[in-house]
């Protein structure tokens, strides 16, 4: 398969609607696995979803999905499922009902769609009980549900999900956050837009940072953190003394902050020279002064980038 | 080079999916006829179909209906067809009807389904616009037999007897092509208009004027009219006295075919341009 034919591509890809930007000379590749779009309110994040499904079409630029294009619906819609945002339904359906109409409209017999709307609410976690009875008397967890079975019934092999977590419980989330890497694993593009960064942050294998309909950065979420190379990393180091750690470090320039650990078992340190760092470190682990126990990067995750990169008020830093 | 170019037009047209588009399509329409005739909010235009069966049953029981009276009670039912059920009743049904197939499914933020299922758009449109058509025919066609049932079955033998023996019968089939008529011809107008518009009444209430003074334009404007070509093929006269003076005016006659054919031309037309907005059409909510 070439890479056209497996890959989601952004060119150049404008948006405007009338004279309110969208997006902005967006050009972007998204491979197969779970990518994350990141950023603030407003940002862009739902049009970058709708232009990839053909809800909106380009001002400029083209969009391909897997090599198709919107336009040639029969066969986009078998490989694309999208968990829209859109917290509304058509009237009067039982959750089986709405997902089993969608199905129908693929052309497979009714005993086939039958079977995959049950599949789908199985994998859902959306009891048949619940299932039979009329959306309108489903709480926002449940329709969360729904939407997301109705986006997965057919197997597609690219799924779009806008804030997929929004109104569900822990356990719900963890549930979905599972089924998420469980269909990454499989080989799916999975695209997801969520606020809610600690968590994609652990399943997600690429972030897209996007703020004012400009694309900032892309990329595996660790290799995004080393090039915001103005913003010094942050590392954790586990160990038996870490005041004195903290005081050897410090007596190099590039080390700028020290925080211990609020259990006295380790050290935050900020660096602005992460390769001298560890050189550094190491010497010190080898003079044996300093037990240390574990070294793991605190701040290369989604969260801190966002902050690094959009900041609070999601304006660019 | 004119064969070439037909022939590689047929050969697009035999390699397009239309065993799976003919699948699709009924099994959309089946969705939507549920969605417009099963629904509490589709009352109203029960209520618009069946108001004059009611009063025609009420004037059954109260009324004695000598023989004499036949005739007038034609007339008077071809006044209810061209002055209540093309001006009005249909009217207003399809605006109900078509204008939420589209319009209402964005209002309630729900077309995108559709829009993100394996269907063209061409092919949900004209499936929701045959699935209006269905339902709107299904109601005032069943309506007017009612009406005409009703208004004769008063007379005894005398009513039978015009019904099967005499002209009834042949007025009924022109009332039903006028009610699958008006059906199409307005459902396809309002449908366009709720593309076009995210609040179709304005529009509707000015082809509502339009319709109304359409039989004093010129007969080149006279084409671009539903009722226009409706009023060819009543099969009853009806005679213009006070206000309806202004709305039976009678134009350069044409043929029952023209007309037909005249107004399928007319609905081919704005479904085309329909189908082309909704190629174009955009989901954004937020400006509903």
């Amino acid at each position: 398969m070439n890479a056209v034919n497996d890959t989601i591509r952004f060119e150049n890809v404008s948006k405007f609607y009338g004279e309110v930007l969208g997006v902005n000379r967006i050009s972007l590749t998204i491979s197969p696995g779970i990518t994350t779009l990141v950023g603030p309110n407003g940002s862009g994040k739902t049009t970058l979803m709708n232009l990839m499904t053909g809800l909106v079409q380009p001002s400029r630029g083209t969009v391909s999905v897997l090599g198709l294009s919107p336009s040639n619906a029969t066969q986009f819609f078998c490989n694309v499922g999208y968990c829209a945002q859109f917290d509304s339904f058509p009237r009067g359906l039982s959750g089986f009902q709405f997902v089993l109409d969608s199905l129908m409209l693929f052309g497979m017999s009714e005993e086939d769609a039958y079977h995959l709307t049950e599949e789908s609410l199985e994998r859902v976690q959306l009891s048949d009980e619940a299932a039979h009875r009329n959306i309108a008397g489903y709480s926002k967890g449940m329709r969360q549900k729904i939407r997301l079975a109705q986006a997965i019934a057919h197997h597609p092999r690219v799924l779009v999900l806008d804030e997929p977590l929004n109104g569900l419980d822990p356990m719900a989330r963890a549930e979905s956050m599972a089924l998420f890497q469980e269909l990454g694993r499989q080989g799916m593009h999975v695209v997801i837009s969520s606020h809610i960064l600690d968590e994609v942050d652990r399943i997600s294998d690429r972030v897209v940072l996007i703020t004012g309909g400009y694309l900032i950065a892309q990329g595996n979420i660790h290799d995004v953190r080393q090039e915001v190379r103005d913003k010094p990393m942050q590392v954790l180091i586990r160990c038996d003394s870490p005041e004195l750690l903290a005081s050897k470090m410090f007596a190099v320039n590039h080390c700028v902050e020290a925080r211990i650990h609020a259990d006295g078992g380790g050290v935050f340190l900020r660096t602005g020279d992460i390769d001298e760092f560890y050189r550094l470190l190491n010497e010190i682990a080898v003079e044996g002064l300093v037990k240390i126990e574990a070294v793991a990067p605190a701040d290369d995750n989604a969260n801190a980038i966002y902050q690094y990169l959009i900041g609070t008020d999601g304006s660019i830093s | 080079m004119m064969q070439q170019s037909v022939g590689n037009a047929i050969g697009i047209l035999r390699q397009q999916p239309w065993s799976l588009w003919w699948i699709q399509a009924r099994r959309l329409t089946r969705i939507e006829i549920r969605r417009n005739l099963f629904t509490r909010r589709a009352w109203w235009i029960y209520s618009l179909a069946f108001i004059p069966a009611v009063i025609i049953l009420i004037h059954l029981f109260v009324d004695s209906h000598s023989g004499g009276g036949l005739n007038d009670d034609t007339e008077v039912l071809g006044g209810v067809v061209q002055f209540y059920y093309v001006r009005l009743g249909i009217f207003f049904g399809c605006l109900g009807i078509f204008s939420r197939l589209i319009r209402g499914e964005m209002i309630e933020r729900s077309l995108h389904y559709y829009l993100l299922s394996p269907v063209r758009r061409e092919v949900i449109l004209l499936s929701k616009f045959f699935a209006g058509a269905v339902s709107a025919v299904t109601l005032f066609g069943s309506a007017m037999i009612a009406n005409f049932v009703l208004m004769y079955a008063g007379y005894g033998a005398a009513g039978r007897d015009f019904m099967l023996h005499g002209p009834g019968f042949g007025q009924l089939e022109a009332y039903l092509l006028i009610v699958v008529l008006a059906c199409l011809g307005y459902g396809s107008v309002f449908l366009l208009l709720s593309l076009m518009f995210r609040n179709p009444m304005p529009g509707a209430m000015l082809l509502l004027g339009w319709e109304a003074i359409n039989p004093v334009m010129p007969s080149l404007l006279q084409k671009f009219s539903v009722a226009s070509y409706l009023r060819h093929l009543m099969p009853v006269s009806v005679p213009a006295d006070g206000i309806f003076a202004l709305l039976t005016v009678e134009t350069e006659p044409v043929s029952a075919w023209v007309a037909v054919l005249g107004l399928l031309v007319l609905i081919a037309v704005v479904l085309t341009y329909t189908c082309y907005r909704m190629r174009t059409l955009e989901i954004r909510y937020t400006t509903e």
